[in-house]
């Protein structure tokens, strides 16, 4: 079964923005999928077609099979949305926002405390469930949007960019919390920035640039596209090292600090090796940008070679 | 969660949308409950007794009691409206809307529940106010269930209208023109404080085009027995408007006007 199936989707808005330009898309039920692009690529706006907020200019989105013209009610109940700005009345409490969202999908308000219960107590939202939201911190915001819409467990929950200004500690919390949903059956697409995000939580993922799906793929195969990493190597002396060592370019920073590319042909000891062989000790490593930007620059750069 | 019908699912979304309207407006009691005790108050004591003791009978009744009703009346056309334009506007203004937007409630149902909180404000502040009124004055009710339809039906009329005027206002300014500009200037010529036989007869021809004057005029022989106008035909002037008004109103949240780009 499909949890989503999009067909040639575009959206025009009224101010002319060509936000999409027919995409389709494919997301198979249990699914943990990744929706990646660049700001303004059109991931929120997919997202908003398909949770009723954005009407479509053309094209077609089913949910569970559910087509949104046909059958908009059911497949709206399949459907839990993590949006990705903060839309709570911020006067209510987190207890009456996830009861209340709980009643506008028909569940009864003597089960829906219950659940409330259980899902605010996931989320570490218990002990604040009866101050008025806005006293909330932008972390708990976050997880009071998750709650919200696992209320009523859909079997598709979408979030936009759920951890966007979300410390480490809760976003490692928030993937564990995110991976065991997907174990028990939940389908979750998510949009994010980080890789390492997309990397450590989803099988598959669709990139998507200008309107356009550039790349849809597993993530495996992704991975396995990435060429070249850049990595930054903090050392004690420079030692007056040539501008290419055996060809690996390299690249001053300062006096301290060198850039170096490496493609996948080569590896990581032969360049440590050259560099040991001319007295240069390396202190420390790190990978220049995360790799999601250098899958974006590969993929750019294979485009405008074409 | 065994799935419920959509039916059932409607029904209890429908309780949801009132229980949250009911708790804003008795949340911010101080903004939506205490003014119109403290205006209408201070309407009683000016007009009725320290103005009305010099005027005399108006429509063959005492001048308290014969604006009694249309200060009742005033109140809950006011609060209906502000009820629902400022909470349906917050909610977009906020993007809590979206919540509503997203589930699988019908716009009928989200339709009826703002309603619900427009008119169950309406009734409780026309409530509020014939309380005070009887420290001013015991009028009797002649036609109990009359006075309780006619309370509704204009807070339904006037909830809706709120909710239009909502629908379209894209800042704090807008939901306050409707009210200022329109619904206040036809309240006062609406015959609250008067009877339309006082005036010439080219001014009676255009208060009769006062659609405020009808439900002013049905509220008040639900008290005194006494209208300017067939109440039959008030009535049916009131069903009229919220016959067209809602269905604007559903045509309005099916487009997504202003709640979806
Ligand atoms: N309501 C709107 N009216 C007009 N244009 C819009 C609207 N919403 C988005 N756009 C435009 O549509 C394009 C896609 O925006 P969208 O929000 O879908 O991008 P995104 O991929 O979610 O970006 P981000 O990563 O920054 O959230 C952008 O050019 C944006 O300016
Ligand atoms: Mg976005």
């Amino acid at each position: 079964m499909q949890a989503l199936r999009i067909r040639q989707l575009a959206k025009t808005y009224g101010n002319g923005v060509e936000a999409l330009k027919g995409i389709d898309l494919d997301v198979e039920e249990g699914d943990f999928f990744a929706l990646l692009g660049p700001n303004g690529a059109g991931k929120s706006t997919t997202i908003g077609i398909i949770a009723s907020l954005v009407n479509k200019s053309a094209g077609s989105v089913q949910v569970f099979g559910h087509d949104l013209v046909e059958d908009l009610a059911l497949a709206k109940t399949c459907l839990g949305l993590v949006p990705q700005e903060f839309n709570f009345s911020v006067f209510e409490t987190p207890l009456q926002i996830v009861v209340n969202q709980a009643g506008f999908y028909g569940m009864p308000r003597r089960e829906a405390l219950v659940r409330a219960e259980e899902v605010l107590n996931t989320l570490s939202l218990w002990d604040k469930r009866n101050v008025q939201s806005r006293t909330l911190s932008g972390g708990m915001k976050r997880r009071l949007m998750i709650a919200r819409a696992l209320m009523h467990r859909p079997r598709l929950l979408i979030l936009d960019e759920p951890t966007a200004g979300v410390d480490i500690e809760v976003r490692r919390s928030m993937w564990e919390f995110l991976r065991g949903l997907n174990a028990q059956g939940t389908t979750i697409i998510l949009t994010t920035h980080y890789l390492e995000e997309a990397e450590s939580l989803c099988r598959n993922i669709a990139i998507i640039d200008k309107g356009l799906i550039v790349e849809n793929t597993s993530m495996k195969a992704l991975l396995a596209t990435l060429d070249r990493e850049t990595f930054v190597l903090d050392v004690r002396h420079l030692n007056g090292l040539p501008e290419i060592l055996d060809g690996f370019p390299l690249r001053r920073v300062d006096e301290h600090t060198l850039e170096v590319e490496i493609s996948r042909e080569r590896n990581l000891n032969q360049l440590f090796g050259l560099l040991s062989e001319r007295g240069v000790e390396v202190m420390s490593m790190r990978n220049k940008a995360n790799r999601l930007e250098e899958l974006f620059l590969s993929l750019t750069e294979k485009k405008s070679a074409a | 969660m065994p799935t419920p019908s959509l039916r059932q699912l409607n029904w209890i979304a429908f309780q949801s949308i009132l229980v949250k309207e009911i708790t804003r407006f008795t949340r911010i009691w101080a903004q939506t409950l205490l003014p119109p005790a403290i205006t209408m108050t201070l309407y009683f004591v000016i007009f009725g007794k320290l103005i009305g003791s010099q005027i005399g009978d108006m429509g063959g009744h005492n001048y308290m009691a014969y604006i009694v009703p249309g200060i009742i009346m005033m109140s809950v056309i006011q609060n209906a409206y502000a009820n629902v334009v400022s909470s349906f506007f917050s909610a977009k203004f906020q993007r809590f809307v979206e919540e509503l937007l997203v589930s699988p409630v019908s716009n009928n149902t989200i339709l009826l529940g703002y309603l619900g909180g427009g008119v169950t404000r309406g009734v409780l502040v026309g409530l509020i106010v014939s309380l005070i009124s009887l420290f001013f004055i015991r009028i009797p009710i002649a036609h109990p269930w009359l006075v309780f339809l006619v309370v509704v039906l204009t807070s339904t009329l006037f909830s809706l209208g709120g909710f239009i005027n909502a629908v379209y206002a894209k800042k704090f300014d807008d939901i306050s023109i409707v009210p200022t500009f329109i619904l206040t200037p036809l309240t006062y010529l609406g015959g609250v404080f008067y009877s339309i036989s006082l005036l010439p007869e080219f001014w009676r021809g255009l208060a009769l085009a006062n659609p405020i004057l009808y439900m002013v005029n049905a509220f008040r022989y639900g008290f005194l027995g006494v209208s300017d106008i067939d109440v039959g035909v008030a009535i049916g002037m009131i069903l009229g408007f919220i016959a067209v008004l809602y269905a604007v109103s559903l045509h309005l949240l099916k487009r997504g006007i202003g709640l979806r780009s």
